[in-house]
C-alpha cells in the first residue's frame, strides 16, 4: 500500500465526491482506482475488501474504510477540519448532515427516469432554496465570520462550497437571494488548496452525463 | 430548559428510536414531547426550533440538535461510547453505518402497502443474513472479545443490538446461523442500563402500528404512497 490514500469508486462524483473535496481541501494527495464494469466490483467484493460489499472504499492508514460518513469523519478529524471541541463538532455535524441530505437529492437527479425528472428537479430546487440555503445564509449573517463554525475552516465550509457549486450547475442564478452565500463561495474558493482543486486537470469529477448513467447502473445492479 | 435531554418526535420509533436506545444505554434520563397534531409541528417550525424543519430534535446542553447522526455522535462522544482514539472511532462509524443502513430498510416498513410489506420483509431478512449479520459475526469471532470495538462497550454495540431485535421482529429465528450474535445479544441485553430499557414501562417504543402511521402522515402532511427501497 502506498503512502497516499487510494479511493475505489467509479469515475464520477456520486458518494465519493465529498471525500475527494475533503482530501483536496486538506492538501492530501490521493490515488484513485476506478470501477469500469461489474467485474471490477465483484472482484473487490470477493477479495474481502468491502466490509458491506459496497463502495465508496478508501484505503488509508492501513485500513480499508467504507461507509461515506465513516470515511469523511476520519479524514476531517485527522486533518483538523472537525472543530476544536464537542460542541463545534455538533454544529458541524448538523450542518454537514443537512448538506448530505441535499447532496442525495442533487446526486439522484441524473438517475431519474425521464418522466420523473421534472418533478425531481422542482423538488430539489425547492429544498435547496427554501430549506437548506436559508439556514446557512442565516448562520453566516448571525455571526458575521468567514467560516461556518468556530471561525476556522472546517469540513462544513468545504462541503457547503461543494453543494453551492453543484446547485449552480442545475440553476445558474440559484444564489440570487443569498448574498452571504455568494461571498462565502468566493472566499472559500480562494483558499489555495481549494482553488487548485477547482482548476481543470484536478481530480474533481464532472456531473454525471446521460450516456454514463446506464454504465453506472450496470456496475451496481 | 430542564437539565434532562428533551426529545421531540412522534410517539413511536422512527428515527428517534436509536437516540432513545443510546441515551438509555448511557444511563441518561430523558423527557419526551410527542407530536400529535399538525398545530404542534407548525408551532415548532414557527418558533425556529427545527433547523431544517424536521424532527428528530433533541434539546440537550443548551442546543436544539437536529439530524439523527449528529445527535447520536454527540451523545456517544459525551458519554464515552465512541472508542478511545481515531481508529476505534473509524471502526465504530463503519459498523454503525452498516446497522443504520439495515435499519433503514425497516424504517419505511409500516408505511408500505400490504403487498409491498411482504416483499420488504423478505428483503430485510435477506440483507440481514447475507450482508450485515455475517460481518458482525466475523468481527466477534475474529477477536473473541465481548464488544465489537476495543474491548469496551460502545455505540456500535447498542446499535447492533437494536438492529438485531428489530430484524427478529420480522423473523424470529433470523439469528439461527449466527452463534456469536446470539451470545452477543444475550450479553448486551443483560447490561443493567440496557436490561432496564428492555423491560416493560421503559421509554422504548413498540413496533409501529397503523395509528403511528396515521399520526406521522397527519402531522407531516405526508400523504403520498411510500415505495419500498
Amino acid at each position: 500500500m502506498s503512502g497516499k490514500p487510494k479511493l475505489h469508486y467509479f469515475n464520477g462524483r456520486g458518494r465519493m465526491e465529498p471525500i475527494r473535496w475533503l482530501l483536496a481541501a486538506a492538501g492530501v494527495e490521493f490515488e484513485e482506482s476506478y470501477l469500469e464494469k461489474k467485474e471490477d466490483l465483484t472482484k473487490l467484493q470477493k477479495d474481502g475488501s468491502l466490509l458491506f460489499q459496497q463502495v465508496p472504499m478508501v484505503e488509508m492508514d492501513g485500513m480499508k474504510l467504507v461507509q461515506t460518513r465513516a470515511i469523511a469523519n476520519y479524514i476531517a478529524t485527522k486533518y483538523n477540519l472537525y472543530g476544536k471541541d464537542l460542541k463545534e463538532r455538533a454544529l458541524i455535524d448538523m450542518y454537514v448532515e443537512g448538506m448530505f441530505d441535499l447532496n442525495e437529492l442533487l446526486m439522484a437527479y441524473g438517475y431519474q427516469p425521464a418522466d420523473k425528472k421534472e418533478q425531481h428537479f422542482a423538488n430539489m430546487i425547492d429544498k435547496a432554496t427554501n430549506r437548506y440555503f436559508p439556514v446557512f445564509e442565516k448562520v453566516l449573517k448571525d455571526h458575521g465570520k468567514d467560516f461556518l463554525v468556530g471561525n476556522q475552516l472546517s469540513r462544513a465550509d468545504v462541503q457547503l462550497l461543494e453543494i453551492l457549486l453543484m446547485a449552480e450547475e442545475f440553476k445558474a442564478d440559484i444564489l440570487a437571494r443569498f448574498p452571504l452565500l455568494q461571498s462565502f463561495k468566493a472566499r472559500i474558493s480562494n483558499i489555495p488548496t481549494i482553488k487548485k482543486f477547482l482548476q481543470p486537470g484536478s481530480q474533481r469529477k464532472p456531473p454525471v452525463r446521460e450516456e454514463d448513467v446506464a454504465k453506472v447502473i450496470k456496475i451496481f445492479y | 430548559m430542564s437539565t434532562k435531554p428533551k426529545l421531540y418526535y412522534f410517539d413511536g420509533r422512527g428515527k428517534m428510536e436509536s437516540i432513545r436506545w443510546l441515551l438509555a444505554a448511557a444511563g441518561v434520563e430523558f423527557e419526551e414531547e410527542f407530536l400529535e397534531t399538525r398545530d404542534q409541528y407548525e408551532k415548532l417550525l414557527q418558533g425556529g426550533s427545527l433547523l431544517f424543519q424536521q424532527v428528530p430534535m433533541v434539546e440537550i446542553d443548551g442546543m436544539r440538535m437536529v439530524q439523527t447522526r449528529a445527535i447520536l455522535s454527540y451523545i456517544a462522544a459525551k458519554y464515552n461510547l465512541y472508542g478511545k482514539d481515531l481508529k476505534e472511532r473509524a471502526l465504530i462509524d463503519m459498523y454503525v453505518g452498516g446497522t443504520d443502513d439495515l435499519m433503514g430498510f425497516i424504517l419505511m416498513f409500516p408505511f408500505l402497502s400490504v403487498e409491498d410489506k411482504e416483499k420488504q420483509r423478505a428483503l430485510i431478512v435477506q440483507k440481514a443474513t447475507s450482508r450485515y449479520f455475517p460481518v458482525y459475526e466475523k468481527v466477534l469471532k475474529d477477536h473473541g472479545q465481548d464488544f465489537l470495538v476495543g474491548s469496551s462497550f460502545s455505540w456500535a454495540d447498542v446499535h447492533l443490538l437494536e438492529a438485531i431485535l428489530m430484524v427478529e421482529e420480522k423473523k424470529s429465528d433470523v439469528l439461527s446461523g449466527f452463534p456469536q450474535l446470539q451470545a452477543f445479544k444475550a450479553r448486551i441485553s443483560s447490561i443493567p442500563t440496557i436490561k432496564k430499557f428492555l423491560e416493560p414501562g421503559s421509554q422504548r417504543k413498540p413496533v409501529p402500528d397503523d395509528k403511528y402511521v396515521e399520526t406521522v402522515r397527519r402531522v407531516l402532511r405526508m400523504y403520498y404512497d411510500v415505495k419500498a427501497n
